[in-house]
């Protein structure tokens, strides 16, 4: 689950790393009052979206005065940006943060991700920051300092030390930055984060290390104890085809195709769009019901699948396991004789009680097309669509 | 002989009390599983699914000889369950459970790590299949009837596209000698390089398939040792060709993270390796028939 820079900072700044003070806004009024409050001359207006690469899409305003707050929240509020991190339909702005202006005399990176090569929470850290972050690298992987942290002992102060002077800060800074990491730190690990990015960390005309931006994702399997994170989530930011599976205990990803599938086990559905490329096909979703299906969380995947204008036919696929054939034919029978279907469905059923599934299927009377393997399954599901096109153009 | 486990395998099913835990604990010993004991904190005593039930796995350990675990315990505890099975000195336990914190299994791996390397539990899983040598062994979740006795081992991240080739396999009369679910998690116990080891090893087993999908690196891994350590053949799948690339915020996956996680790279890494790549998810048969 992602959440925005506002939310991220709060957490930040509650473990004890230092942030801008800025404020919160949904209208242009208000974000010019929060620059009223904040005070100073000059204030950066952020568009809050779960994305990055917001600053070239043009969702982070400078504005030297409180008129300027309000025309740059004006025009930013309601507006979808799309960047090089978002979906080709971007993301709805509905929420401002304001903060004062900093003065920066250098920017650097940091990041912090749960990284599955390692097995271990691993810090990168480069002397130079922001926007470009990611050719530099590649330019020059050497400008990257990685710390792989221990989960048994945690970041350790030199660890945190070495890092920072690596990226070249002066002596009079590294005590900040030691603290600064432990903390980050801390936040993720507490919080079961899976990444936390402050892009730039920067070092102010004055003297101090402060995160100017902050992205945090955490790890959906570790909401259930963490009430406080879950309750961070923002479904506006969601694509609202995947937000309904979320909710419905289904895992989907919206594509361009028109056959909808629905598949038990990630590994199998994603065959399943493979195969149907190959059969000339084109896959409308990926959606793995999961295992331990019921009759009503199929009929759920069937409503999910046909809320999609696009979709023209439905392939059931299933090699039961930990399901069981018998309650996904319950499930099929269920949706098709309760929903308003209208589009050819092709079955699919093997493994656990697979005769008893196809009993079922038979002797409901319900208008599917059988598949027995995966390859007439495919195949069968490209043809129905073929047909279907042609004449309802 | 077979790898991980065979009929005398002395199995504790860990949550045995659960739903999907006790229909599978009948699939098993219908299989043929030498199903042992379950465990359930706080309903030690009784009897559940045909064997005794325990509090502890220790106490299981020690009552019934077992030697293998198999873990149905919900996410929010099944790590605790994972090191529980470590400690209490079981040689391999599988997990079947999914959705488990991925800090948690960081802990669970870093943990397992206390132990002696030859005393060490060998995990499977979490979020997989199990275990199963046809004709002699269940540990695990697979439909038993998919599967016929062979020379072939399967390793697969998932479990569903694991039966899959398996029962394609059986249509076309070739059999399995073991096949081994390692999950689809971030972090899992074993990798298909673990498994390899075992089946260059194992004198039943004549080739291997790896069936591989889009993230992580471990199928880079097993290509690179099938070439430099195996003198037996694999072959391998990868899903995932028509997957979008996946969305994330910041810079920092693919700063931390090294490139190779698509299955296009992965197909390519393969194909380097000289690892015969099977285009499609239906011709695992006429494509490891070719290879015997």
């Amino acid at each position: 689950m992602n959440i925005h820079e506002y939310q991220a900072k709060a957490l930040l700044e509650e473990y004890g790393v230092p942030v801008p003070a800025g404020g919160l806004a949904y209208s242009p009024e208000q974000a010019a009052y929060r620059a009223k409050e904040i005070g100073g001359e000059r204030w950066i207006v952020k568009a809050q979206i779960h994305s990055g690469a917001r600053g070239k899409a043009g969702g982070v305003r400078l504005c030297a005065s409180e008129r300027e707050v309000w025309e740059a929240a004006n025009d930013l509020l309601g507006r979808r940006l799309v960047t090089a991190q978002t979906a080709p339909r971007g993301k709805g702005v509905y929420r401002l943060y304001v903060e004062p202006a900093v003065a920066c005399a250098r920017e650097l990176y940091m990041s912090m991700v749960l990284d599955r090569a390692s097995e271990r929470i691993v810090l990168a850290m480069s002397a130079e920051g922001g926007a470009e972050i990611e050719d530099l690298i590649k330019q020059n992987p050497a400008a990257v300092v990685r710390v792989i942290i221990d989960p048994a002992v945690g970041i350790l102060a030199f660890q945190a030390r070495e890092a920072a002077f690596a990226c070249g800060l002066d002596a009079a800074l590294i005590s900040q930055a030691e603290h600064i990491l432990l903390a980050a730190y801390r936040l993720f690990r507490d919080r079961d984060a899976t990444l936390l990015e402050t892009n730039p960390l920067v070092v102010t005309e004055d003297g101090r290390l402060l995160a100017l931006d902050a992205k945090m994702t955490f790890d959906d399997n570790a909401l259930f104890r963490h009430q406080k994170i879950s309750e961070l989530r923002d479904k506006s930011q969601e694509d609202p085809r995947e937000m309904g599976a979320v909710d419905r205990g289904l895992s989907y990803v919206g594509l361009e195709g028109d056959i909808g599938c629905i598949v038990n086990g990630a590994g199998l559905a994603m065959a399943t769009m493979d195969i149907i490329k190959l059969c000339g096909g084109e896959p409308a979703n990926f959606l793995d019901i999961g295992g331990g299906a019921s009759p009503e969380r199929v009929a759920k995947a069937f409503r999910l699948v046909l809320a999609d204008e696009r979709v023209r036919v439905i392939l059931v696929n299933i090699f039961a396991g930990i399901n069981r054939c018998d309650w996904v034919a319950e499930g099929v029978v269920k949706a098709m004789s309760e929903l308003d279907v209208g589009v050819p469905v092709v079955v699919r059923l093997s493994g656990t009680n697979a005769e008893k599934g196809a009993q079922i299927l038979k002797e409901s009377g319900v208008k599917v097309t059988v598949a027995s393997t995966l390859a007439e399954a495919g195949e069968k599901a490209a043809d129905a669509a073929r047909q279907k096109t042609p004449a309802e153009n | 002989m077979s790898i991980i486990v065979d009929a005398n395998t002395r199995i504790v099913i860990q949550g045995i009390t659960g739903r999907m835990a006790t229909f599978h604990a009948r699939e098993m010993r219908e299989y043929g599983a030498n199903v042992v004991a379950g465990t359930s904190p706080g309903k030690g005593g009784g009897e559940h699914a045909g064997v005794p039930v325990f509090n502890t796995v220790k106490d299981a350990a020690a009552k019934t000889g077992a030697d293998a675990g198999i873990v149905f315990v919900p996410p929010p505890f099944a790590a605790d369950a994972l090191m529980e099975a470590a400690d209490a000195g079981l040689r391999v336990c599988v997990c079947i459970t999914d959705g488990i914190p991925a800090q948690d299994m960081m802990k669970v791996k870093r943990y397992m790590r206390t132990k002696r390397a030859e005393r060490r539990m060998l995990l499977i899983g979490p979020n997989c299949a199990g275990v199963i040598s046809p004709g002699r062994a269940l540990m695990g979740i697979m439909p038993g009837h998919i599967y016929a006795p062979g020379p072939v081992g399967i390793i697969s991240r998932s479990g569903t596209l694991g039966y899959e080739a398996a029962s394609q396999l059986k249509a076309a009369g070739i059999g399995v000698s073991t096949s081994v679910g390692i999950g689809g998690d971030p972090i899992n116990g074993s990798s298909f390089k673990d498994h390899l080891q075992a089946f260059e090893q194992d004198k039943d087993t004549a080739m291997v398939l790896l069936i591989g999908e889009i993230g992580g690196h471990q199928e880079a891994e097993a290509a690179r040792f099938v070439r430099d350590h195996m003198h037996k053949k694999a072959a391998a799948y990868i899903a995932g060709l028509s997957a979008p690339r996946g969305r994330t915020m910041g810079h920092a996956g693919a700063i931390i993270t090294a490139s190779g996680e698509s299955a296009a790279e992965k197909i390519e890494i393969m194909r380097e390796c000289k690892i015969p790549v099977i285009e499609r998810p239906s011709d695992f048969a006429p494509a490891i028939a070719k290879m015997l």
